[in-house]
């Protein structure tokens, strides 16, 4: 039996712009006390938009706290116990910010001395503000949705995925809500939901949410 | 269809015009001026020869206004320039009531009315007195990192009555009490400095320049001044030919009525000594297209500056898919991204170290180049500055 939708995705790219805010730090004892102070908006920024302005590249540490205290005091150490954070285990923003204090108090508790920046630049906290931006797209069958996402801004995907979760608090990513409630494709949500967004660049993104389209509507089901 | 943006079809992300066009909707109708003290030279100029007129496409009253000065004036803000940067300078009370009556008679003689009025750098930053509606922002395209206070006390008065300042990155700015956006500098894919070129005109430029065509080329692009650091460049140059033939070429605009930059040309000659391979390269003022035709001949880009700006021509090398090794100054470390396309270094040592390494790994150079060319696309384009600007048009309310 044909599905039929009976409301279409409307796709919503962003654009981010970037705001420094008054707080720096110079060593990690800084860094925790100024995590724990500044607005969320802060810590969202440098956790999940790092994504957004890194779309493409992978392979760095996927922070800016984890890439700060390797590339700026030389770190390794914390910057490998930042860098295995995974944000979807987080989903509110302020459990997020916790994990990321006590790690660092922990790593500090073990260290003789307070690793700072020597030869590097400060850590320099910013926050975004999002735009969101109707692309002026719709799709209605998941074929149209599958042929969208590969030729949408990739912003379209950050918002859909990361934005629309965590900050906007919405119970699921935009993606899979729509699959579920509009097309019926219950295990296909299911598989779109359980993507971890933060393994990886957000093209690496868009390739496995084609391809698992592609799965599903080439019949081959059975991996869905 | 609109031609002036999309000739970036091909060049921007996947998406971008598309999301552009969209983008502008939100903005269509409002007016945008953009306010600066020259019309030719300088980074800034040529971006914006290219963005107004996008701007403009896209259904925005987009003007861009230039001071006019005198030749005084001109000695004055370039003074103030140099102290706002740190350096020693002298300025005189006269010499600050030069500028502010040079702002007093261009206020009367332009049109300052706009929804958003970019105001850039401290040349014409005092126009903001004469402001009557819109939106005034400041952008600051300068370090001011350490500024001599007295210049930057002189300038603040001026900043705090605008709405908010613009920034090349979080280290350059100062405290202040307005908001401060980050809006990083671009460069524009199609203009002569980096627009895609035949083998035959390279190597056209490339012999005409007296260069090997064979030699591997460690190429540092940049102005003949101490900042630069071309005498570390030559110092670690000499620590890679140890280990391979290569040539050193050093390409810089003319220093004429310049005593420092002749010192400094005068220096890096003596240094260089009988070396044939090192080629001190005196260009003048808008080489584009030798400059194009360098970086890309260049087998790997250096950028050994103690002191920058944001440094642009770490973008335009790493547009033409070589590897950068750059130091940390400026935005020069904003622009790399450490051993994926390119290298950051300290020191020399770490300059020789990084390019040896390099040389000795052609596929490793051929990955970051590629790499490093995919990084600019994203976030170093004219295409991405323009987003920035209409987000600001949008997300900024006139005060």
């Amino acid at each position: 039996m044909p599905i039929v939708p009976d409301a279409p995705f409307a796709f919503i790219g962003c654009s981010e712009l970037q705001e420094s805010i008054a707080h720096q730090a110079d060593d990690e004892k800084e860094l925790a006390e100024l995590i724990e102070e500044v607005p969320l908006d802060s810590v969202h920024f440098h956790t999940h938009s790092y994504f957004l302005r890194h779309g493409l590249i992978e392979g760095t540490y996927p922070n800016d706290f984890a890439q700060w205290v390797v590339m700026q005091i030389g770190d390794h150490v914390l910057g490998e116990r930042l860098a295995v954070i995974d944000p979807f285990d987080y989903p509110d923003l302020e459990d997020l910010r916790e994990e990321i204090i006590s790690i660092i108090d922990d790593h500090l508790s073990r260290t003789p001395i307070i690793p700072r920046v020597v030869f590097g630049q400060p850590f320099h906290f910013k926050r975004s503000r999002i735009l969101e931006v109707p692309l002026g797209l719709e799709a209605r069958t998941l074929q149209e949705f599958r042929d969208m996402v590969a030729d949408i801004d990739v912003s379209t995907i950050y918002f859909h995925m990361f934005e629309a979760h965590f900050r906007l608090r919405r119970e699921e990513n935009d993606f899979s809500a729509w699959i579920r409630s509009r097309l019926g494709l219950l295990k296909l949500a299911d598989r779109i939901r359980t993507i971890n967004p933060y393994q990886g660049s957000l093209e690496r993104l868009r390739s496995r949410l084609i391809t698992v389209c592609d799965e599903f509507l080439t019949g081959d089901s059975a991996r869905i | 269809m609109n031609s002036a943006l999309d000739e970036y079809r091909d060049v921007s992300p996947k998406g971008t015009v598309d999301f552009l066009y969209r983008l502008s909707d939100l903005v269509k109708g409002k007016s945008f001026l953009h306010l600066n003290a020259v019309r030719y030279g300088g980074g800034m100029s040529e971006v914006l020869r290219r963005l107004v007129p996008m701007m403009v496409s896209l259904g925005v009253e987009a003007r861009w206004e230039v001071l006019a000065g005198t030749q005084e004036y001109f000695i004055v803000v370039n003074r103030m320039m140099n102290a706002l940067q740190g350096r020693d300078e002298k300025i005189t009370d006269d010499m600050y009531h030069t500028y502010s009556s040079i702002i007093e008679r261009n206020a009367k003689a332009l049109k300052l009315e706009a929804d958003m009025v970019m105001v850039h750098d401290h040349q014409p930053a005092g126009l903001v007195d004469y402001r009557t509606n819109g939106c005034w922002l400041w952008r600051c395209h300068l370090d001011l990192a350490q500024p001599q206070r007295r210049a930057w006390t002189f300038l603040r008065r001026s900043v705090l009555k605008y709405d908010a300042a613009i920034f090349s990155l979080s280290g350059f700015a100062q405290r202040l009490p307005i908001p401060k956006f980050l809006v990083y500098p671009s460069i524009d894919p199609l203009s002569p400095k980096n627009r895609e070129m035949g083998r035959s005109e390279i190597t056209q430029i490339i012999d005409r320049l007296g260069i090997h065509r064979t030699k591997p080329m460690l190429l540092q692009v940049a102005r003949f001044d101490r900042f630069k650091d071309p005498l570390g460049a030559i110092q670690a140059y000499r620590l890679v030919k140890k280990h391979h033939d290569c040539q050193l070429v050093l390409a810089g605009s003319g220093v004429m009525h310049d005593p420092e930059g002749e010192a400094v040309l005068a220096e890096l000659r003596e240094s260089a000594g009988r070396d044939s391979d090192i080629h001190v390269i005196q260009l003048p003022p808008e080489a584009d297209l030798e400059i194009n035709a360098l970086q890309r001949s260049a087998t790997v880009v250096l950028q050994k500056s103690i002191k920058e700006g944001f440094g642009l021509t770490v973008s335009e090398a790493m547009w033409k898919g070589k590897p950068v090794v750059g130091s940390t100054a400026g935005g020069i470390a904003a622009q790399i991204v450490d051993g994926v396309t390119g290298y950051v270094v300290h020191s020399v040592e770490g300059a020789g170290f990084r390019m040896r390494h390099l040389l000795n790994n052609p596929g490793l150079m051929n990955r970051m180049g590629a790499m490093a060319r995919e990084h600019v696309r994203r976030n170093f384009l004219i295409t991405r500055q323009l987003c920035d600007y209409l987000t600001l048009l949008k997300v900024l309310p006139a005060s």
